[in-house]
């Protein structure tokens, strides 16, 4: 472990994109991968112990601050699990509004993973195409929650704030232009030449690497494994509103890119139908609760990045015993030793973000050769870069 | 004002260091690179190796396994170097600081020479800040 | 509840206690000794999805809970195994289920949980050098990491 440390921070591994520090050793025989290993907890922050030492209702405040990326995903999971403990249900226009958070979220953080995965490609026009499509929805955000990330929405059943009706024009204007914009990236996605090539039957994971590792998500999806927490154990509003499970079958990461963009559109397709609902409704937003029984409740909800799971267990009091929190990429990560071995180096960069993996996890990868015994490292730059350079000479080939 | 100082002034290369945040602060960092608000106007790039850095952008709590990482980091950028702390954790803990895996906030660790508060500081926050930055150097 | 007939039917004896909260949240009590065959089941031949495991402290007693999700119907099927106070150990189901390897290394760093044939229980999510037999998910210790003992 020792000379890890030592080898790692001066390559700087701490990647302009990516944020959070993860630590990922790739054994490698020439340029192929022979085995990753994964070391986690450079971003432990003992969140399922604070939440113990808190109130029921702050929780959803700490909970927030698990991810930036999914600041809905886990309040929403965690209000869902703390409703199931209480055996109550939530008012209509809450649940709508719910709905529209959690999907405006999946919009914002697809889009924010199609500008990265462009990046690590080379195409650094998608990056700041798709961030800046992707800035017109966190200023829709701070229109109706005041802040562009942790929105502070969701409160043990109901809302907390209303999406009041003078804010749905602009909202709507909104969604039509990100509409438009996301057929744009779809097709240029699906139609480029160099993006097939370099993306196709790259990362594969097959149906038996899913149910192993217990991924979810669009990760799930791609693979045609037919799982989604939305369809399949229904809340919110989701089914009083139409849209569709989107499934391809390869499994590749081209597939896991087209899963994505999809599903913005269908994103988009349930924002447009809650608007509908809650446009000049004068209904409550929330239901007080008085009284924490004695009990335990599961809660999930599908994040953009796929099932996030909350266990929480009451004793009556005002804080949780026990608070389990489970996110998607703790199980998404861990395919890594499946879809990566055997691949090239270059691939890897690409890859480890084919899984989005809560955007943050790839930072330190660290290359080992494993003929010499001496360790090579290149920092996850490097890998970037060889992933560009392998991208440009497709390029030319194509 | 020396030499240094007014080098360093002209274009600021900045580098973005994690120890243990949310990610949202460093989004938003992100956010500054992208059309809309664009720092590259001013000269600043965001860099990939903190030799080559001016700034440390620093986000997170600084979380018991990645300090001594931090001060690594840090004694390899060149000197003189300016240490940016964004963010709520950054700047005090924020909602982390009584949790066991806590070794920071960040100025127990490095010195820090400004600091953004917010959760997450806005992208325009963080402008701000650094044209703060800008005047102090002088 | 189809899903609880075919477990009963499955599972047989090994059920000590059934706990439906209601029809898409049901927790079994099961033998620490029998959850691997138990897990063999639920996974393999019943086809359910692995979600996670928590652990937790119950003063008296350590709970595992293992999570497995039936898809197909929205149900999360709950196996919950009692362990004993003092060193407290359960079979590693890594080989059961390859992706459950790294919930088993956290459970046994924060919480002391001893797991029999884990292929490799180091420290994941804390340093190297963390306090032997501090345990931050115990209830003993406190948020800030001292141990009140």
């Amino acid at each position: 472990m020792n000379d890890k440390k030592k080898v790692i921070v001066p390559i700087g591994p701490y990647h302009p994109l990516l944020e959070e520090p993860e630590f990922f050793a790739l054994y490698c025989d020439g340029e192929k991968v022979v085995d990753v290993e994964w070391q986690a907890g450079y971003n432990h922050r003992a969140i399922e112990k604070l939440s113990e030492g808190k109130h029921w209702d702050q929780v959803t405040f700490l909970v927030e601050r698990i991810c930036g990326i999914c600041s809905t995903s886990h309040p929403f999971a965690y209000c869902n699990s703390v409703e199931d403990l209480l055996d109550i249900t939530v008012p209509e226009k809450a649940r709508y509004i719910r709905c529209i958070i959690g999907e405006m979220e999946r919009i914002h953080s697809h889009l924010l993973w199609v500008g990265l995965a462009g990046h690590f490609l080379g195409y650094n026009t998608v990056f700041m195409w798709a961030w800046k499509y992707r800035e017109s929805i966190l200023e829709m955000f701070e229109m109706i929650t005041g802040n562009r990330n942790h929105y502070a929405m969701f409160k043990i059943g109901g809302v907390r704030r209303n999406i009041e009706d003078e804010d749905i024009p602009a909202l709507r204007k909104v969604l039509k232009d990100i509409r438009a914009k996301l057929e744009m990236l779809t097709h240029a996605v699906l139609d480029d030449p160099v993006l097939g090539a370099r993306l196709k039957g790259v990362g594969v994971l097959t149906k038996g690497h899913i149910k192993d590792f217990g991924a979810v998500g669009p990760v799930a999806r791609a693979s045609g494994v037919d799982i989604d927490i939305r369809r399949d154990d229904p809340y919110a509003a989701y089914p009083a509103v139409e849209w569709k499970v989107i499934k391809t079958e390869n499994g590749d990461v081209f597939d896991k890119a087209v899963v994505r963009l999809l599903e913005c559109m269908e994103s988009v397709r349930i924002i447009e139908q809650s608007l509908d609902a809650i446009e000049g409704s004068k209904g409550d937003i929330e239901n007080q609760v008085r009284e924490m029984p004695v009990g335990e409740g599961i809660g999930r909800h599908e994040a953009p990045r796929g099932e996030c799971f909350h266990y929480v267990r009451s004793d009556g009091s005002n804080s949780p015993v026990r608070h389990k929190i489970r996110a998607p990429s703790y199980t998404n990560i861990p395919t890594f030793k499946a879809s990566c071995v055997g691949q090239m180096i270059a691939d890897v960069a690409i890859i480890l973000a084919g899984v989005d993996p809560c955007y943050c996890c790839t930072e330190r990868v660290a290359v080992y050769d494993a003929d010499k015994k001496n360790k090579k490292l290149f920092g996850f730059s490097r890998l970037v870069e060889m992933s560009r350079e392998k991208t440009e000479r497709m390029r030319k080939q194509v | 004002m020396n030499l240094k100082m007014k080098a360093l002034k002209k274009s600021l290369w900045v580098y973005h260091l994690s120890g243990g945040s949310c990610n949202n602060c460093d989004i938003e960092i992100l956010d500054c690179l992208t059309p809309r608000y664009d720092i590259e106007r001013f000269g600043m790039v965001l860099v990939g190796s903190p030799r080559h850095a001016d700034v440390l952008l620093c986000t997170g709590i600084v979380n018991k396994k990645c300090v001594e990482r931090i001060k690594e980091v840090y004694d390899q950028t060149a000197k003189p170097c300016v240490v940016v702390a964004i963010g709520a954790c950054a700047c005090s803990g924020g909602i982390f600081r009584d949790g066991y895996q806590m070794a920071g906030p960040l100025n127990k660790i490095i010195p820090v020479d400004i600091y953004i508060p917010g959760c997450p500081p806005k992208p325009e926050a963080m402008l701000a800040g650094i044209v703060k930055l800008l005047e102090k150097l002088k | 509840m189809k899903v609880l007939e075919t477990l009963k039917e499955k599972l047989g004896e090994r059920i000590k206690d059934i706990k439906i909260h209601n029809e898409r949240r049901i927790y079994l009590t099961v033998e620490a000794g029998d959850i691997k065959e138990c897990a063999k089941i639920v996974f393999r031949e019943l086809d359910a999805r692995y979600i996670i495991a928590s652990g937790a402290d119950n003063f008296d007693s350590f709970e595992i809970l293992y999570h497995f999700g039936f898809d197909s119907i929205g149900t999360v099927i709950s196996l919950r195994v009692f362990l004993a106070r003092e060193n407290p150990g359960i079979d590693s189901l890594s080989d059961v289920i390859p992706g459950i390897s790294y919930i088993e290394r956290e459970m046994w760093e924060l919480l002391g949980i001893n797991f029999a044939g884990h292929p490799g229980l180091s420290h994941f999510l804390l340093r190297d050098d963390w306090p032997e037999g501090n345990f931050p998910l115990r209830k003993s210790i406190k948020t800030d990491g001292a141990n009140s003992e």
